[in-house]
C-alpha cells in the first residue's frame, strides 16, 4: 500500500521538478524514487492487509508481482537516454506517466474488487494511451496511439459491460463475494453470470493481447517509442496475466466448467499466432511484439492449469521474460537510434563484429525468450510445462507448446543469425550510454544466474 | 569430486581461453584438454570395474524446493564415454592447429565449453540436469558449425538446431510428467533423481507414449532413420572440427540416452517398440550404406556411413541382451575412433588439394606412404575386419541382433559387405590410380598430422586386440541395466 502512495506522490513531485532548468537530474532522481519503492514494496511481505474496506489486498503474491514490476521500470528507464540528449521539454512528464501507469499496474495485481481491477487497467491503459502517441512527429507514433485509444476503450467498455453482469448476477463488486455466489443453491451457474465472466474474459484478453484480440498488438507497438513499448511489453503484460490469473483463480474456480473452454480456445490461439506470426514478421521491433503475443499465450498455460504450481510458475515466467524483454529491447532501442529508425533483420547485421557486448546480452535473451538452457527463460517454460503436466489431463497442450517453443527457436535465431553470420556491411558501431551498457549487463547476469539457480526465486509463492 | 572437477575444468578453462589474444589460445586450449584427460585416466585408475555400481558420485540439491538434484557420478557406461570424450577432445584440438581460425580464442573456448556439456550429459544422474546438459552441448556446437562452416552453413545449421531442439523438448516434457508420477502430490516429494525414475511403475499405456517423446530426441540426435536428414548436411558443411565433434562424440549422446534415460525408464514401452527401432534401425543401416555407396563428396560419404554404423549399434542396443547392449557400448568407441580418424584424413586431403571429389582424386598413395597406412587401418576399422576395433563391436551386435531375430541378423549383417563396397571404392578412388592434377604435389603427413593420427591408430588395434580392457569396465554395469530393466 505504500508503494501506491509514495508512487503517486513521487510523480507529482516529479512532474514540478520538470520546472528545473537541468533535466539531467531527473533520471538518477526517479530512479532513485522507484528504488525506494521497490524497497518499501517489500516491507509488505509476509505481511497480508487489506485496505479501504476490503478494496484492495496486499498479499505476498501482490508484493511478488509489485517487485518485478518496479525492478522492470528502473531497468527500463536508462534507455530514455536519448531524450535527455535532445532535451525534450516532456521529459519530467514521460517519467510521471509512467509512475503513474505502475500505481494502475499495483491496483490490478493487489485488488479485492471489480471496480479496483477496472480502475487499475484504466489508469493502466490511459497512460499507455499517451505514451504510444509521445512522439509527436511521427506519423506511426500518432497511428499507434489512436489505434490503441479505439480499440483500447471499446475494449474497456466491453469489460465494463462484463463486469456489471457480473454484478447483476451476484449483487456485489467483491471478488471473494462473487466467489461465493458463482454457484446457486441448485449447483447450477446463472446465465448472465456466465455472460459476464465470459466477457470480463474477453476484456482482459485484449489488455494482454490474447488472441484472437491481439490485432492491434505489432502495429501499436511497432509505432510506439520503443521506450515505452518495452514497458508495455513488461510491466503492461505482467500485471495483466497476474490480474488475470487472480480474477480466475481467486474468484471463479468454483465455475470452471463454464469458463475453462473458452480459456482453453484463447491460449491455444494466442500460443499458434504468436509463434507463427513472429515467423515472417520483417523486423525485429514486430518479431518481438508476435513474440510478446506468444508469450501470452504461455503464461496463459499457467491459468488453464491453475493448481499449487502455477502462482510460482507464473511468478517465474514473467520475471525471466521481463529480464530477456528489457535487455532485448533495449538493444533494439540503441541498435535502432544508431541506424536512424531502422529495426529490421539487416539492422543488427554483423553486431557480433561491432559490438561483441550488445550481441552478447541479444543472444542470451534471445536463448532465455526461446527457453533454451543456461537461461532463465529455461525455468520459466519448465515451470509452466511443470504445472500444466500436474493438471493431469493436459499434455496434449504441454505437446502443442513444445512444437510451437521450437518454431519460436527459428524466429530467435534469425536475430543471432544476423548478429554473428551477416557481414556487418555499412552497419557502423553501436555508441551506447553507461548506464544502458549496466542495465543491459544486470538483465543477463540476472538472467544466467536464474537460469543456473532458480531455486532463488522460483518457490517464494 | 573427482566427477565434478571433470565437469566443471573444461569450462573454467573455457573462460581461461576466451581471454588469450590471438593463436597462443590454441595451445592453452590443447593443454586443457590434456589435463582433463590425465583426470580421466586418474578417474579410471580408481574405478572399481568388478562393481556396476555408481561411483565418484556427488549428489547436492540445485532446485532444492522442487527435488532437483545436482546428482552426478560415473557407472562403467558413463566412464567409457567419459573416456572418449576427454580422449579425442585434445585430438580434435589438435587436428585444429594447422588451421588458422579468425578469433581462435571464441573457437577453442567454445570446444571446451561443449565438452562440459558432452561429460554433463554422460555423468547427470537427474533428469533435469541430463536435460540441462544435453542443450548446453548443443549451443557451442551451433555457433562453431555456424560461424566457422562452409557456404551453405546458415541454413543448414538452423535446421540442425531446431529439429535437435524440437526433439529434446518432447524428452523435456516426457521427464516433467515421469518427474511428477514420483512420489505423492506435494512438490517436495517429487523428485527427477535417476533411481526415482527406475523406480516408477506405469502403465502400459502410459509407457507407449513417454517411449516415443523420449525416443524422439534420442534418434534425431543419433540419428535413427527416418530422423537423419539434418546429418549429411550438417557433417558436410560444418569445419572440420565441429564434425568430428558431432559424430564422434555428440551422436553418442543420443545412444547413452537410450541406455540410461529409455530402456530402464519405460521397458513396458520398450518392449512394444523394439521390432519397430530395430526395423527403423537396419533400414537406416541399408539405406546409409547404398547412399553412401553413391556419393562423390568424401565428406558426405563418410557422413552416410556414419548412418549405417549408428543405425547398427541402435539395432543392437533395443535387442536388449547382453552381446547386443556391450557391443553397444564397445562400438561408440570404435566408431568415435574411427569417425574422427576419418574426417581428419579427409580434412587432410582437403587442405592439401582444395577438393573432396572422389573422381578429382587419385594417386595419392605414390606420395604419401604413410597417410596411405594410417588411411587403410581406420578404413580396415570402419568395415570392421577382424584385429581392429570395428570388428569387436560389430561381431557383438550382429550376434545380438541375431539371438533376437535370425533374419534380422541377416539383413543387419549385409553393412559388413556394403561398408567394405563403399570404403574400398573411395580409398581406390582417392589413393591409387593415377595422379590428378589436384594430386600431383601432395606432401605425406606433418608432425601435427602424425601427432593426431598415431593415438587414433594406437586405438583402432587396442580395442581390436584387447577388447577386454574396456568390456570389462562396462560389463558389470550392462549387466546392472538388464537386471533393472527385465526386473
Amino acid at each position: 500500500m505504500t508503494s501506491i502512495i509514495l508512487l503517486s506522490v513521487l510523480g507529482i513531485i516529479n512532474l514540478f521538478l520538470g520546472f528545473l532548468k537541468s533535466k539531467r537530474i531527473l533520471l538518477p532522481l526517479v530512479m532513485l524514487f522507484l528504488a525506494v519503492v521497490f524497497g518499501v514494496n517489500l516491507l509488505d511481505w509476509n505481511n497480508t492487509q487489506t485496505y479501504f474496506s476490503n478494496m484492495l489486498t496486499i498479499d505476498n503474491y501482490a508484493v511478488a508481482f509489485t517487485g518485478i514490476m518496479t525492478l522492470t521500470t528502473l531497468l527500463i528507464l536508462p534507455f530514455s537516454q536519448n531524450y535527455i540528449d535532445a532535451e525534450d521539454e516532456n521529459l519530467a512528464e514521460y517519467y510521471s506517466i509512467l509512475l503513474f501507469s505502475l500505481v494502475g499496474a499495483i491496483m490490478m495485481v493487489a485488488f479485492e474488487n471489480m471496480i479496483m481491477l477496472f480502475i487499475g487497467v484504466e489508469i493502466v491503459s490511459i497512460a499507455m494511451y499517451v505514451l504510444a502517441g509521445s512522439n509527436k512527429h511521427s506519423l506511426r507514433s500518432n497511428e499507434a496511439a489512436l489505434k490503441y485509444f479505439l480499440m483500447g476503450s471499446f475494449f474497456t467498455g466491453v469489460m465494463l459491460f462484463g463486469i456489471v453482469l457480473l454484478y447483476g448476477a451476484t449483487g456485489t463488486f467483491d471478488i471473494t463475494e462473487i466467489g461465493a455466489a458463482q454457484v446457486g443453491a441448485d449447483g447450477t451457474t446463472n446465465t448472465m453470470f456466465v455472460m459476464g465472466l465470459l466477457i470480463t474474459i474477453i476484456g482482459i484478453s485484449f489488455k494482454i493481447s490474447a488472441a484472437p484480440f491481439h490485432f492491434w498488438a505489432p502495429d501499436v507497438y511497432e509505432g510506439t517509442p520503443t521506450l515505452f513499448t518495452t514497458f508495455m511489453a513488461t510491466v503492461v503484460k505482467t500485471a495483466g496475466v497476474a490480474a488475470f490469473y487472480k480474477l480466475m483463480a481467486g474468484a471463479f474456480d468454483a465455475s470452471l466448467a463454464s469458463w475453462f473452454p473458452t480459456m482453453i480456445a484463447i491460449t491455444v490461439l494466442t500460443l499458434v499466432v504468436g509463434n507463427i506470426g513472429a515467423v515472417m514478421q520483417p523486423s525485429v521491433k514486430r518479431m518481438l511484439a508476435y513474440s510478446s503475443i506468444s508469450h501470452a499465450g504461455y503464461l496463459l498455460m499457467t491459468l488453464v492449469s491453475f493448481n499449487d504450481f502455477s502462482e510460482n510458475a507464473l511468478f517465474f515466467y514473467s520475471l525471466s521474460y521481463a529480464l530477456a524483454s528489457v535487455a532485448s529491447f533495449g538493444v533494439l532501442k540503441l541498435v535502432e537510434e544508431e541506424r536512424g529508425g531502422n529495426h529490421s533483420f539487416a539492422a543488427f547485421n554483423g553486431l557480433g563484429k561491432t559490438n561483441p557486448l550488445l550481441a552478447f546480452v541479444m543472444t542470451v535473451s534471445m536463448l532465455s525468450l526461446g527457453g533454451i538452457p543456461l537461461t532463465a527463460g529455461f525455468f520459466g517454460k519448465f515451470f509452466v510445462f511443470s504445472s500444466v503436466i500436474a493438471a493431469g489431463n493436459l499434455v496434449w497442450l504441454v505437446a502443442l507448446a513444445v512444437v510451437l517453443a521450437a518454431i519460436g527457436i527459428y524466429y530467435y535465431f534469425k536475430v543471432v543469425i544476423a548478429m554473428y553470420l551477416q557481414p556487418a556491411g555499412e552497419n557502423t558501431k553501436v555508441s551506447a550510454s553507461g548506464f544502458a551498457i549496466a542495465v543491459l549487463v544486470i538483465c543477463t547476469v540476472l538472467t544466467i544466474l536464474f537460469g543456473l539457480a532458480p531455486g532463488l526465486v522460483s518457490h517464494m509463492l | 569430486m573427482i566427477t565434478a572437477l571433470l565437469l566443471f575444468w573444461p569450462a573454467l578453462a573455457a573462460l581461461l581461453v576466451l581471454l588469450i589474444k590471438g593463436q597462443g589460445a590454441k595451445k592453452v586450449a590443447f593443454v586443457a584438454a590434456l589435463i582433463e584427460f590425465a583426470i580421466a585416466l586418474v578417474a579410471t585408475l580408481g574405478f572399481d570395474s568388478a562393481s556396476g555400481s555408481t561411483q565418484y558420485e556427488l549428489n547436492t540439491p540445485w532446485v532444492a524446493s522442487a527435488g532437483i538434484g545436482f546428482h552426478i557420478g560415473m557407472d562403467g557406461i558413463s566412464l567409457l564415454m567419459v573416456l572418449l570424450t576427454t580422449f579425442l577432445v585434445p585430438l580434435i584440438i589438435l587436428s585444429a592447429f594447422k588451421h588458422d581460425y579468425k578469433n581462435p580464442n571464441t573457437f577453442y573456448a567454445l570446444i571446451l565449453f561443449m565438452q562440459t556439456g558432452l561429460i554433463g550429459v554422460f555423468v547427470a544422474l537427474d533428469a533435469f540436469l541430463f536435460y540441462f546438459f544435453w542443450e548446453v552441448a548443443l549451443i557451442p556446437i551451433y555457433f562453431i558449425a555456424a560461424i566457422w562452416g562452409g557456404a551453405n552453413r546458415i541454413r543448414v545449421t538452423i535446421k540442425f538446431f531446431v529439429y535437435t531442439i524440437f526433439g529434446s523438448l518432447f524428452m523435456l516434457a516426457a521427464f516433467v510428467y515421469l518427474y511428477f508420477q514420483t512420489g505423492a502430490t506435494q512438490l517436495a516429494a517429487h523428485s527427477s533423481d535417476v533411481q526415482a525414475f527406475y523406480q516408477l511403475a506405469l502403465s502400459s499405456d502410459t509407457q507407449s507414449w513417454i517411449f516415443w517423446f523420449l525416443f524422439i530426441a534420442f534418434a534425431i540426435k543419433m540419428p535413427v532413420f527416418p530422423f537423419h536428414t539434418w546429418q549429411p548436411d550438417t557433417y558436410t558443411e560444418s569445419p572440420t572440427q565441429a564434425t568430428m565433434l558431432l559424430s564422434g562424440i555428440m551422436l553418442k549422446m543420443g545412444i547413452y540416452g537410450v541406455l540410461r534415460w529409455l530402456l530402464p525408464v519405460v521397458p513396458l514401452g520398450v518392449s512394444q517398440w523394439d521390432e519397430l527401432v530395430l526395423i527403423l534401425s537396419i533400414i537406416g543401416i541399408i539405406y546409409g550404406s547404398i547412399i553412401a555407396i553413391r556419393q562423390h563428396d568424401l565428406k558426405r560419404l563418410v557422413a552416410y556411413s556414419s548412418i549405417a554404423h549408428v543405425g547398427l549399434i541402435s539395432a543392437g542396443i533395443f535387442t536388449l541382451n547382453e552381446q547386443g547392449l556391450q557391443g553397444g557400448v564397445i562400438q561408440m568407441l570404435s566408431h568415435g575412433i574411427n569417425v574422427v580418424g576419418l574426417f581428419f584424413i579427409i580434412d587432410i586431403i582437403f587442405s592439401r588439394t582444395n577438393t573432396r571429389e572422389i573422381t578429382s582424386l587419385g594417386g595419392i598413395t605414390q606420395n604419401a606412404k604413410v597417410l596411405s597406412i594410417f588411411f587403410m587401418i581406420l578404413m580396415m576399422g570402419s568395415i570392421a575386419l577382424p584385429l581392429t576395433n570395428g570388428f569387436i563391436g560389430e561381431f557383438l551386435l550382429l550376434m545380438g541382433v541375431y539371438k533376437y531375430n535370425a533374419w534380422f541378423g541377416a539383413v543387419a549383417g549385409l553393412t559388413i559387405i556394403l561398408a567394405a563396397v563403399y570404403m574400398l571404392r573411395m580409398f581406390q578412388g582417392v589413393m591409387f590410380g593415377t595422379k590428378s592434377e589436384h594430386t600431383n604435389a601432395f606432401t605425406d603427413l606433418t608432425l601435427n598430422e602424425k601427432a593426431v593420427l598415431i593415438p587414433l591408430i594406437i586405438m583402432v588395434f587396442w580395442i581390436g586386440l584387447f577388447p577386454n580392457t574396456f568390456l570389462s569396465i562396462s560389463e558389470p554395469a550392462v549387466g546392472n541395466l538388464l537386471s533393472i530393466i527385465n526386473r
